[in-house]
């Protein structure tokens, strides 16, 4: 089908497949063309026009991005008219955006900064317009903040949110001078039908839309002798922070990141790993209640398919478009919340500390999470569970402002109560990975025997497909649950809120027959989330995902149900899974809400 | 000014009405595509949008691109400022316009046309939808199954461009689309779509009617046949005429000027300014590279005399342009801003008059970048005001 062309790109002559863009040629050719509003995960949107080239015989300007290759095309990205405009657009970009960069929290991490200081604009020769527009900056939302004064219209928030999400929560609104990106009648983002999983801040190529940060808050309670300040970091953080601090895409800091906490000063660094482990015993275990309820007792009111409930930013999502099914969410917290709430329980009880003297900091490869933390239901230690969650992108930035040399740390260990995890805990950081590490438990429950997979690695539920299907037959089970017998269990996973639709859709339309479902808002996973360091697109994320399994490969332990210090708080201080001390501590409850 | 010898050449055919539209669409449903396509060609008969195009030749593409639906729609989005002729062609002779889209229909082979109704004009929509019915009811009794909708457009200039007219269609913000592909493959829903102006297939139907020859006659080489030109400003004699192409415009403004006249905007906003010391040397035609290369609507003529200060014309031009950019593309939203303000701050005395240099090169860029018509045609308006009336601008 595909058939071969030839262009000529400044005098550079090669040969590309048909339907291929100016902007693919350039690449192939090894010749940069900047941009703003492509991105690779996105749709063509050719409106930035920073991207525009000359075709020979063509009066005007072509955009890179958005014009597809023709037979014997002659294309120059570097000619004085090319770089004559392409200085005119960044200029007039320039001077519709606060450029106040000093005072930005993307400043050193902008590309519209980047392409300024490439072209050298030293003057600010056209009218300041930004001032003029009077915009206020929405900062209601615990997770993300929106400057429409940064915003350079590129709408790779809106794409982000429309394509990757499906949930339309920014749009563009007015036209001409007036055209912005807005919400529902420009409410503010905490009211409206965001998730805040900050797709659209790991999209942003600029500071208009940001998370919001809680750094300073961190450092006074660090700073404050009175208060014992407690860490967690979540799976996908050891796989993506060595990116914001220099380090190859993809490479795994584990080791160096419990390091640099330390050094921080953060008085105990624990893992979320512990939590997404015991995640795995109260879920697995609330899965195979409802399988025994709805196979073995017809009580019609259990619901199937169980629904994962890990990913704060789906959560919401369902909260706010399929509110007729939050029976079908799994009542377990996320692994966040279940370690905010046992920091000031076990944990405080253990070490004999004062709950009230403890400050629980979490760091999330996510925004959302901030968000969560914030919700009324999360006091179930009697206090705020967790205090401040930082991003990924926030760790980063303590280190360097520690004068921490990260590259050059050792490796630590985690220190113990609750840092001690295994390869299962590991993988939620990964789409699939949280089925997978439930079924490597459920499985064995059931039946005695490990799952049937080699190495543990169950490939189906892993890789990038929006969605995935998996079966898993469960042969002689054991006496207690025969009503298994023969049983294939049906899961699905799905990454991406556009993807969760589909799998919504089907649950409700009945074309489906699955029992447990697993969705992350974000593609990939925790390690796409809206958290983790700016740029990202498919190859990044490929990159944390192998890091991921590798982590889990090289864990010695590798299935939730043997994590020592999870079968020691059961012992100790929980009871039984599902029993009293969980239902209080480790279980919530989810709020219906409107679209509008 | 001496008086002009010349006579402008009147025509008459567009609101000529003999009612004989019915034997039109029979004598025409009986030819061949390629016949009809032919004639077409030869008439020489360009978009009288503004944009020009060969209008057989749009026709040709569409007939002959494999599509299982296509569409036609009559672009009445009459957005131009100082163009008002679309509304009077819609509400004296709306068979002719609705003929043609039905021989345009049979010859592309598309069973669905829309008549793509400016917001403004939703006054016409009782008494269209009504023709339409009778329309309907004869096209089924000749056989040809057709039908015509009214899409109301909200009211945003921009989508009398094409693609932003199908986003608009499609329930989508009114935003232009990168191109290629081109609406004669990929136009409304995707499909292959003829998209014509109201005039347009006005002519259309004179040319079925009398052949192709006929409306070849008239005008002047690249530029054949009539076109309705809507009068106003500073003139005694405002309203519609249907004059011949090829016309210089210093006889135009002895038919129509005050005797005064300083200035005459060709092409409305998107259009030229031409001062009165270019009257002699202008034509209104196609290769005169006057009249409405630009965006939606072609053949407003607005006077200007002595009194009027065209730095007030310019400022509204802009005014207008900033509203109007739909705001996707950075050089034409952040370009109409800066030319609007900038202006402003040379009028002022807060930049110094050389900034209009500065200005006129950025409308330069504007030319070469924006993604559609309308961004690539402020430059017209405001480099051909500001270059003649600089003194203007500036004190």
């Amino acid at each position: 089908m595909s058939s071969q062309i030839n262009v000529t790109i400044n005098g550079f002559q090669l040969e590309i497949e048909k339907g291929k863009t100016i902007l693919d040629a350039a690449n192939k050719a090894g010749i940069i063309i900047p941009t703003l509003c492509y991105h690779k995960d996105l749709c063509i949107a050719g409106n930035c026009r920073v991207c525009v080239v000359e075709v020979a015989g063509q009066k005007r300007l072509a955009a890179a991005c958005a014009t597809p290759c023709e037979e014997e095309m002659e294309i120059h990205s570097n000619s004085l008219k090319v770089r004559n405009s392409r200085k005119h657009i960044i200029e007039l970009l320039l001077s519709e955006h606060n450029s106040d960069c000093t005072k930005c929290y993307k400043n050193g991490n902008c590309e519209l900064q980047e392409l300024a200081s490439e072209y050298k604009i030293m003057t600010q020769d056209f009218l300041r317009l930004a001032p003029l527009k009077n915009y206020t900056i929405d900062q209601f939302s615990p997770s993300i903040v929106k400057d429409d004064s940064k915003c350079i219209r590129c709408q790779r928030c809106v794409r982000t949110c429309a394509e990757m999400q499906g949930v339309n929560a920014l749009t563009v609104a007015y036209k001409g001078d007036e055209m912005k990106i807005a919400t529902f009648f420009e409410k503010a983002m905490n009211d409206v039908i965001c998730t805040n999983c900050g797709q659209c801040v790991n999209h942003c190529p600029t500071g208009a839309l940001v998370e919001h940060n809680y750094i300073e808050e961190v450092w006074d309670a660090i700073s404050d002798p009175q208060k014992h300040v407690v860490v967690q970091t979540a799976p996908a953080i050891r796989v993506g922070l060595g990116e914001e601090l220099g380090l190859e895409v993809g490479e795994r800091v584990t080791g160096k990141m419990v390091s640099a906490l330390k050094r921080l000063g953060f008085n105990s660094v624990l893992d979320t790993d512990f939590t997404a482990d015991l995640t795995i015993i109260e879920e697995g275990t609330e899965l195979l209640n409802r399988l025994r309820k709805v196979l073995a007792e017809k009580d019609d009111q259990v619901k199937l398919p169980l629904a994962t409930s890990c990913s704060p930013g789906w959560i919401k999502y369902v909260e706010h478009m399929y509110p007729e099914f939050l029976e079908h969410l799994s009542t377990c917290k996320s692994p966040q919340q279940m370690f905010g709430a046992l920091v000031k329980t076990y944990y405080a009880k253990a070490n004999k500390i004062d709950p009230d003297k403890i400050v629980s900091v979490s760091i999330m490869p996510c925004t959302a999470k901030k968000f969560e933390a914030n919700r009324p239901e999360m006091h179930d230690s009697g206090f705020r569970d967790v205090d401040y969650v930082l991003t990924t992108r926030e760790l980063a930035i303590m280190i360097k402002q520690a004068g921490i040399n990260f590259a050059k740390l050792p490796d630590a260990k985690y220190d113990r109560l609750m840092g001690e995890s295994t390869g299962a805990g590991a993988i939620f950081g990964a789409t699939g990975g949280v089925m997978e590490a439930a079924l490597r438990t459920a499985y064995e429950l059931v039946t005695g025997r490990e799952v049937p997979f080699k190495n543990l690695n169950i490939i189906p539920v892993r890789g990038m497909e929006g969605v995935k299907e998996a079966g898993i037959k469960i042969d002689h089970p054991l006496k207690e649950w025969s009503f298994l017998d023969g049983i294939e269990l049906k899961c699905a996973v799905a990454h991406g809120l556009v993807n969760a639709k589909k799998v919504m859709d089907a649950v409700k339309n009945g074309t489906s027959d699955y029992h447990f479902i697993e969705i992350m808002a974000c593609p990939g996973g925790c390690l796409g989330g809206g958290g983790q360091p700016i740029p990202t697109s498919p190859e990044i994320r490929q990159k944390r995902t192998e890091a991921i399994y590798a982590e889990d490969k090289n864990m010695p332990l590798r299935k939730s149900h043997e994590n020592p210090e999870v079968l020691k708080i059961y012992q100790d201080y929980l009871g039984e899974p599902l029993g009293a001390k969980s239902h209080l501590l480790l279980h919530t409850k989810y709020t219906p809400r409107d679209r509008f | 000014m001496v008086a002009a010898t010349y006579q402008l050449k009147r025509a008459d055919f567009i609101f000529k009405n003999d009612n004989d539209w019915k034997k039109i669409l029979d004598k025409s449903l009986k030819k061949p595509s390629q016949e009809l396509i032919n004639e077409l060609m030869s008439s020489e008969l360009k978009g009288r949008g503004g944009a020009g195009f060969p209008t057989g030749l749009k026709w040709k593409l569409t007939a002959e691109y494999r599509s299982d639906k296509k569409y036609v729609i009559c672009n009445a989005d009459e957005g131009e400022p100082g163009t008002f002729k679309d509304r009077e062609i819609l509400s004296e002779v709306p068979y002719k316009v609705l003929t043609a889209m039905a021989v345009c229909a049979h010859v592309v082979g598309s069973q669905e046309g829309f008549i793509y109704l400016r917001g403004e004009y939703k006054f016409l929509a009782p008494e269209l939808t009504k023709v339409i019915g009778e329309f309907e009811h004869y096209c089924k009794e000749a056989g040809l199954n057709f039908s015509v909708k009214i899409f109301l457009g909200s009211g945003a200039y921009i989508c009398g461009e094409e693609t932003a007219l199908f986003e608009s269609m499609e329930g989508k913000r009114g935003e232009p689309r990168n191109k290629p592909p081109y609406p004669t493959s990929f136009g409304y829903l995707g499909k292959a779509t003829v998209v014509n102006n109201v005039e347009t297939l006005a002519h259309a139907f004179t040319i079925f009617k009398y052949g192709a020859k006929k409306f070849y006659d008239l005008g002047v080489q690249y530029s054949r046949g009539s076109k309705l030109f809507s009068v106003s400003g500073d003139t005694p004699k405002p309203g519609i005429y249907e004059l011949e192409l090829g016309m210089s415009l210093q006889d135009f403004v002895a038919e129509f000027g005050d005797g005064d006249t300083k200035a005459v905007q060709v092409g409305g906003a998107s259009g030229f300014l031409v001062p009165r010391k270019r009257f002699e040397k202008t034509t209104i035609g196609y290769r005169g590279k006057l009249t409405g290369i630009s965006l939606p609507t072609g053949g407003s003529m607005m006077l200007f005399n002595s009194s009027r200060s065209m730095y007030n014309v310019l400022d509204n031009y802009l005014d207008f342009f900033r509203e109007e950019s739909c705001g996707q593309c950075t050089p034409c939203r952040v370009g109409c801003q800066q030319l609007h303000s900038g202006i402003k701050a040379v009028k002022r005395g807060e930049k110094p008059a050389q900034y209009l240099n500065k200005l006129l090169k950025l409308t330069e860029t504007m030319q070469l970048t924006a993604k559609c018509g309308l961004g690539q045609s402020v430059a017209n308006s405001f480099s051909s005001i500001v270059e003649n009336f600089r003194e203007e601008m500036i004190y």
